[in-house]
């Protein structure tokens, strides 16, 4: 970390946390920050490098709840310091890596590999999140007190939702005593069956198995239940369709602890991106149907969607070059994250700092931590986005492992061309694409 | 085959009835008939495949489809080898695309493919250079069946135009149903789809066609009457109750048939599960086109084949 300071100047700042937006610039110090200048221009210290960040929004970074990492086990796919470099370069300062590795996240001596291999070989935070239930089997709760000690910041069953609902009552239970948060892959396996795209007509067209969204409608309601039942953390990783929008809507309304989030996946595209059997839109859950993904924009609008996450899920060649039916499910997401967010913004179906509350605030409220807000003193996680520039995502220039993005050749407008973690420059310039 | 006055195909690969115009179809149907004559002569040899190679590759065990292509393929001078790659070259980590890969290697002029993926026959014809056929993918579609049952209706029936089709059965698994549905309603047939609820697919309503789940109500009134194969695993408890339950609601019998119009005509695209979805003395009736909807196969594909041949290279 340098120690001299650091002056952002020249910027738009957004602070989502206060809902302020304004001209200004940002003092960083020892890796915090140390004052924010709104409207004035404040003289560096002395010794201070200066970056101009010419009239870009400055704003915290992005916290990412939901970013699988294949590390340890599946090093071919992903590994901390891939990911960490996707996260840096697509404006990511946190991630929260899911407990689904070889071994499972499910005991303190893995969280602290993790933690150990994160401070050595990644640029940004990783916090690890540790399975519910040991080697995420569903049967036997993990030990949450000392998880957490040793530096897991939420539970999990990753890919796999709890299905036994005696076991969730119980970790729903003991998570309260140790103020835990739960998050949940809300989804009925036996009604996912075989399927493996949104239950309707255009899977009937294409003649691929359906979910229906009562797979995730029947999960959440369920849960939701047993929250009012035992007062436990619950927090359902990602929603996907009208109905679960207005569950959540009502669990909220009758101040019960649940929060929500929501795949940058499900916000911007559809069902219909699958097209003639795109692989790399074979996601969990399924793209759904546009007024679906209509619902849920609306959702995020209205601050009732808590956060919105990359479900970032790197896929090897292998998995993904095959018929559609027999591909594995998931995505690349992290470094696309904002550049695909911010769709919602250029078509104004939500405004800038209230996406950003969504990827920053938000989720640092959720798992407690002091980012994601421009706050003396906070760390200086900051980043630095150009909201109009345009490219094409050329995937060759993606940093993970794998290559298998839903929005490869897209059209995106947006990126972060810099990115600080603890006041250190983890990433500068855009370089995803060529410019279209 | 004589030359018969047809519209060109402009395909490069059939994969599926999804994007052919009504003349295109027309144009193959007459091709097809056409292939029946050359079929019913002596001398069944015609050159236009001669010197070209067709490779019949099948992921799923179909004896009836591959052999109506093989002897197509024969019939116009092609090279044929069949390959059944099961799961054999699955088990040892082959993906269809190392297998589309090696096989282009070995410069075919068409693949014939049946795979039990939807859309692995679109992956495959991405992949290499030559014509594909797409001989059922999945649940997906199935071209020439849905060719073939054409061709038998219009044969027996004078047209297509008007006529009420039920297609009755396993809806939801069937590739066979897909096809026809497209296909029929471009012929100007009006489609009937009669099952139970647990096998008819989402949304199928949205295809255009009238959705029963009473099989006597459905088939009043029908001109054909297309039963569909129900495969074993679905028969206890998973989709249907058992087979019991399930042929005396929705099987083909003397009295339910008697509910369609008196010249109705009955099909099925076989194998048939006998007193399951279809009764032996009606399989075997006068009313029955099975036997005649295999005898149309092998035309249809020889139609597809020459039609897929004028594309070619060095055609």
């Amino acid at each position: 970390m340098s120690l001299r300071p650091l002056l952002l100047s020249n910027a738009r700042l957004i602070d989502p946390a206060i809902g302020r937006e304004g001209p200004g610039a940002v003092l960083v110090r020892e890796g915090r920050i140390a004052d924010i200048a709104w409207g004035s221009v404040p003289a560096a210290p002395d010794g201070a490098e200066i970056i101009d960040c010419a009239g870009h929004i400055l704003a915290p970074g992005l916290i990412d709840m939901r970013a699988f990492v294949g590390e340890p086990g599946a090093e071919h796919r992903e590994t901390l310091a891939s990911a960490s470099a996707a996260a840096a370069a697509g404006g990511v300062t946190t991630l929260v890596c899911m407990p689904d590795t070889n071994p499972v996240i499910d005991g303190p001596a893995i969280v602290d590999f993790v933690l150990r291999r994160a401070r050595d070989t990644a640029s940004v935070n990783v916090l690890p999140a540790a399975a519910i239930t040991k080697g995420l089997a569903g049967a036997e709760m993990t030990e949450f007190g000392l998880l957490r000690e040793a530096g897991a910041v939420a539970f999990t069953d990753g890919l796999k939702a709890v299905t036994n609902a005696q076991v969730m009552r119980r970790a729903l239970t003991y998570a309260r005593d140790f103020g835990v948060l739960l998050m949940q892959h809300a989804e009925e396996p036996d009604l996912v069956g075989d399927g493996v795209m949104n239950e309707g007509e255009m899977a009937s067209r294409l003649g691929l198995h359906g979910i229906p969204r009562e797979a995730e409608t029947v999960m959440l309601e369920r849960d939701i239940r047993l929250v009012r039942l035992t007062g436990g953390r619950y927090h359902a990783a990602m929603i996907s369709c009208a109905d679960s929008v207005e569950i959540v809507r009502r669990a909220k309304a009758d101040g019960l602890p649940v929060t929500c989030g929501v795949s940058v996946n499900n916000l911007v595209l559809n069902e219909g991106d699958i097209g003639h059997y795109r692989t790399f839109c074979r996601l969990s859950p399924p793209l759904r149907h546009e007024t679906d993904r209509l619902a849920v924009v609306a959702a995020l609008a209205e601050g009732l969607i808590d956060v919105v996450v990359s479900d970032h899920n790197p896929q090897d060649v292998e998995t993904k070059r095959l018929p559609f039916a027999e591909a594995a499910d998931g995505a690349l997401g992290i470094e696309t994250l904002l550049g695909a967010a911010l769709r919602l913004v250029h078509t104004g179906d939500i405004a800038l700092p209230q996406l950003l509350r969504a990827l920053t605030t938000r989720p640092a409220e959720i798992l407690g931590r002091e980012a994601g807000r421009l706050a003396v003193g906070a760390p200086a996680d900051l980043i630095v986005i150009d909201p109009d520039v345009p490219y094409l995502l050329d995937k060759r220039h993606l940093k993970s492992r794998s290559k298998n993005s839903p929005f490869d050749e897209a059209r995106l407008q947006g990126a972060a061309v810099l990115t600080l973690v603890g006041g250190k420059v983890v990433h500068q310039g855009h370089d995803l694409s060529e410019a279209a | 085959m004589s030359a018969p006055v047809t519209p060109s195909f402009p395909h490069r690969h059939l994969l599926g009835i999804e994007g052919l115009t009504r003349p295109e179809i027309e144009g193959l149907l007459d091709r097809a008939d056409a292939a029946v004559d050359i079929s019913r002569q002596v001398e069944k040899k015609r050159n236009v495949l001669r010197g070209r190679t067709q490779i019949n590759l099948f992921f799923e065990p179909s004896t009836r489809t591959q052999s109506s292509f093989e002897l197509a393929g024969k019939r116009l001078g092609a090279d044929v080898m069949n390959m059944s790659v099961a799961s054999s070259s699955v088990k040892k980590g082959e993906t269809l695309i190392d297998t589309a890969a090696t096989l282009n290697a070995m410069r075919p002029d068409i693949i014939v493919v049946r795979h039990h993926a939807a859309g692995a026959v679109h992956l495959l014809a991405r992949k290499v250079d030559c014509a594909v056929v797409n001989a059922g993918d999945g649940a997906h579609e199935h071209p020439t069946q849905a060719l073939l049952d054409a061709l038998t209706i219009r044969r027996n029936k004078g047209g297509i135009e008007g006529l009420q089709v039920a297609i009755c059965g396993d809806v939801l698994h069937s590739r066979v149903a897909r096809s026809n549905i497209i296909l029929l309603q471009a012929l100007g047939a009006r489609v009937r789809v009669i099952g139970p609820s647990t096998l008819l697919p989402t949304g199928i309503e949205r295809f255009g066609v009238e959705v029963f789940t009473n099989m006597r109500e459905g088939l009043a009134g029908c001109d054909i009457v297309m039963m569909l194969r129900l495969q074993r695993e679905r028969m206890n408890g998973s989709f249907v109750p058992s087979v019991k339950e399930y042929f005396r609601y929705f099987g083909l019998d003397g009295d339910k048939l008697r509910l369609a119009k008196p010249d109705a005509l009955v099909m099925h695209p076989g194998p048939m599960n006998r007193g399951v979805e279809i009764a032996s003395d009606i399989a075997d009736g006068t009313q029955s086109l099975i036997r005649e909807q295999v005898e149309m196969g092998v035309a249809v594909r020889m139609a597809v084949l020459e039609a897929l041949a004028t594309h070619l290279p060095n055609a």
